[in-house]
């Protein structure tokens, strides 16, 4: 654009964006979450899952995990920017391709359809560790644990098979070995 | 059994120990209890403004002229929201705020009760961190840690809401924790090595400059004092961003000028063309850095900044030293002085061909302006209040536009602390306020907020406050009957279509003044100027100036947005130039 007609600049080259896994840790009071997912939203940040819980009772300490993408510059602000809030402890960031890293999802599935169906289905399933959770002569829950893509897939191929509801968790991550993120 | 407080008692409590002499505030339903209170604590001063965000204006410049964190006691529902500018404005600039929100009591909150909102969720995003006060007990830890957080660090502000029921409530108080460090951000975190490389790279520099911002307010006089004698000791020359003005003497050789959208030529050349650019305490703001890709490109850069995510944040640093500013330069100025005599000269020599070009790019005069002899030139009017004011310690607030560039760029500071403006935000109505809050913390001290008369009219109900408590503050209205920054951006940028931006039906401003019951003084032509301002400077009481300037003066130097820095717009002496070297368009 030759002239902008605008008081601000315009955008410039931006870099390539990666999916990172953040996890923070924080203190388990009112609001805080807010504070993290409103920093997301205010900042421009994309949040692709979420999944928080109280991981420490006696410490009152909860682990947010969080799914993004951005540039290693946006990633970087992410942290620091995160890690100036008062309640946050620690801030981790893995990239969604460290093998150091064990990120699982969990899905409840529904499939509605016959026994031939049925049986089929938990055929497929086979490879994601599956729980059957209910199961009736023309239906069954069943509970998977998987990476964010393949959770996909099965969603996909279980159409045919009757799958009529899905309930996904967001990703929650730990690293392999006896390490610790400190 | 220790004594049992309210929580009333122990918001005026834990306000003693933190040494707090002032508020800025303003009474309603939820808040009462607190205001009750107030009687019995007779070592706080409490300041009634007309407007909430008047109060938090006023505690900014409080804050900003006297280094102490700024207190704003507020009702729930809309004085809460009316303070929101303010937060978001010291949130911007990085000014040390504690608002204390009266909120509906807990057995109310969430039920559209009157004047309820939600406040902690609205000033989440504009404050540091903010409090919800839930249990009296919590009370006193909360508000100690919340002065702690104002204060700590970069500052800003902090936000308190206590409902009505635990302002009635008893508890016990506990006095602040020294040193006891609930979750510790750390500060100070660089290291000798860090310094090291700095003074290496300042040792192999030809063209340097350093380029100051408020970090170095922010970390005190005694910042000031070490920056001073870290630029001298290098004989290297300094810049300033808007909020970092009077850290370095204004009137000094080495001072370059502020740099910027409307900074100096030579400040902005010498950001472009420099081999080592030294960030101490500012934060590559947009109005700074212009065109990002093309931003000063062949340097080395260096950032110095108590804010980690200041950092690499828009521009990427090769050295980044994070910490306290006065801090890091002692320890500079420390190792500087271990090292042999030779330092100093073999610096001065490396840059003397530096320093030819830029007293060439000086010899532009980009400030310059073509001066009148029948109607008042704005920067005339600020250069001639300079000139009246500049042998008394004299403070300078400002609200927002072409003025406050003007004051900006032709008032000179020499000291930190003097110098009150809304940088980041940019909140018009920002100066009268803050005025207000300056001549509180400084009440022997001459006080002037350079003004627009569009500004000025967004908060001119704090005239009031100043009548009522008697503060001087002088007004100095530069009255072009435009939002002058607007009609620029729109003739230089939206082919003069002045789409709202003039003033029809501006008021009388020396009746106005009357009508507050303080002096008005109304100047038009030149000659009178001089008089007309000893005249508002002798005058005892607050003063509504208004300076009838030309209405078509536009604000040079100008960087566009999404330039460059050597693609500077100047003043119209330098246009007559270039318009026979062919340079002057491709300029504009």
């Amino acid at each position: 654009m030759a002239n902008p007609k605008s008081a601000y600049s315009v955008p410039t080259k931006k870099g390539k964006s990666d999916t990172h896994i953040i996890v923070v840790w924080v203190d388990n009071e009112a609001g805080v979450l807010a504070r993290v997912v409103g920093l997301f939203s205010g900042r421009g940040y994309n949040i692709e899952s979420l999944a928080v819980a109280e991981v420490d009772a006696s410490k009152n300490i909860s682990r947010i995990t969080i799914v993004t993408t951005g540039t290693p510059e946006v990633i970087d602000q992410i942290k620091l920017q995160l890690k100036k809030l008062v309640p946050v402890h620690k801030v981790a960031d893995f990239k969604r391709e460290d093998k150091k890293v064990i990120f699982k999802e969990m899905a409840l599935l529904k499939v509605v359809g016959n026994k031939k169906k049925i049986e089929k289905t938990l055929k497929a399933c086979k490879s994601f560790n599956p729980v059957v959770l209910d199961k009736t002569k023309q239906s069954v829950v069943i509970q998977i644990t998987a990476l964010r893509r393949e959770i996909d897939k099965m969603g996909k191929k279980l159409k045919n098979l009757g799958l009529t509801s899905t309930s996904r968790t967001g990703a929650i991550a730990m690293t392999r070995g006896a390490e610790i993120f400190k | 059994m220790s004594k049992l407080y309210s929580g009333a008692e122990i918001v005026f409590k834990c306000l003693e120990d933190q040494d707090v002499k002032f508020i800025f505030g303003y009474p309603g339903g939820a808040v009462l209890p607190i205001y009750d209170e107030l009687k019995n604590h007779s070592s706080i001063k409490h300041i009634l403004v007309r407007h909430e965000q008047g109060a938090g204006h006023a505690a900014e410049g409080y804050a900003r002229s006297s280094g102490k964190p700024g207190v704003v006691l507020v009702t729930s529902g809309p004085g809460a929201t009316n303070v929101v500018t303010a937060l978001t404005d010291a949130y911007m600039d990085s000014v040390p705020l504690v608002c204390i929100s009266g909120q509906v009591p807990t057995h109310l909150i969430g039920t559209d009760a009157f004047q309820e909102c939600d406040t902690t969720g609205i000033t989440r995003p504009c404050t540091k961190h903010n409090w919800l006060v839930k249990d009296v007990k919590d009370l006193s830890k909360v508000l100690h840690e919340a002065f702690k957080v104002a204060t700590t660090g970069r500052p800003g502000p902090v936000l308190v809401d206590i409902p009505k029921d635990i302002q009635f409530a008893l508890a016990n108080y506990s006095k602040p924790k020294k040193e006891k460090k609930i979750n510790e951000k750390v500060h100070n975190k660089f290291s000798q090595n860090e310094i090291d490389k700095l003074i290496d790279l300042i040792s192999k520099s030809k063209r340097p400059v350093i380029y100051t911002g408020g970090g170095v307010i922010n970390s005190g006089p005694k910042a000031s004092e070490a920056l001073r004698e870290f630029v001298r000791l290098i004989g290297f020359p300094i810049t300033s961003t808007l909020q970092g003005l009077g850290a370095f003497p204004g009137d000094d050789n080495q001072f370059i000028g502020m740099l910027g959208m409307h900074g100096t030529y030579e400040a902005n050349n010498a950001m472009h063309d420099c081999d080592l650019l030294i960030n101490i305490g500012a934060r590559f703001d947009d109005r700074i850095t212009g065109k990002i890709d093309e931003f000063s490109p062949n340097s080395k850069k260096v950032h110095i900044d108590i804010d980690p995510s200041s950092i690499n944040k828009i521009i990427k640093v090769d050295l980044a030293i994070v910490g306290d500013v006065n801090e890091v330069l002692k320890s500079v100025i420390k190792k500087i002085n271990k090292k042999q005599n030779g330092f100093k000269t073999s610096n001065k020599q490396k840059t003397s061909k530096w320093w030819e070009q830029i007293q060439k790019w000086r010899s532009k005069d980009s400030l310059g302006f073509v001066n009148s002899e029948q109607t008042i030139k704005p920067q005339h009017a600020v250069q001639r209040l300079y000139e009246l004011t500049k042998n008394q310690d004299t403070f300078i607030t400002t609200e927002v536009g072409q003025h406050q560039m003007w004051a900006a760029q032709h008032y000179k500071f020499n000291k930190p602390n003097r110098w009150m403006t809304s940088g980041g935000l940019g909140t018009m109505g920002y100066g009268l306020p803050a005025a207000v809050g300056v001549q509180i913390a400084h009440p022997d001290k001459l006080v002037v907020d350079i003004a627009g008369e569009a500004s000025v009219l967004m908060t001119m109900q704090e005239m009031s406050t100043a009548v009522q408590y008697n503060l001087p503050i002088k007004i100095f209205v530069l009255n072009n009957q435009y939002m002058g920054m607007v009609r620029q951006w729109q003739e230089l940028l939206h082919e003069k279509n002045y789409s709202e931006s003039y003033s029809e039906a501006l008021p009388d401003f020396v009746k106005l003044a009357e009508a507050y019951g303080c002096k008005g003084i109304k100047v038009q032509k030149p000659s009178e100027l001089d008089d007309k301002i000893k005249e508002m400077l002798n005058h005892k009481g607050p003063v509504i100036f208004d300076c009838q300037v030309d209405p078509n003066e536009n604000c040079f130097p100008m960087i566009p947005s999404g330039k460059p820095h050597n693609q500077m717009i100047l003043g119209p002496n330098d246009k007559k130039e270039n318009k026979i070297t062919g340079k002057g368009k491709a300029l504009v």
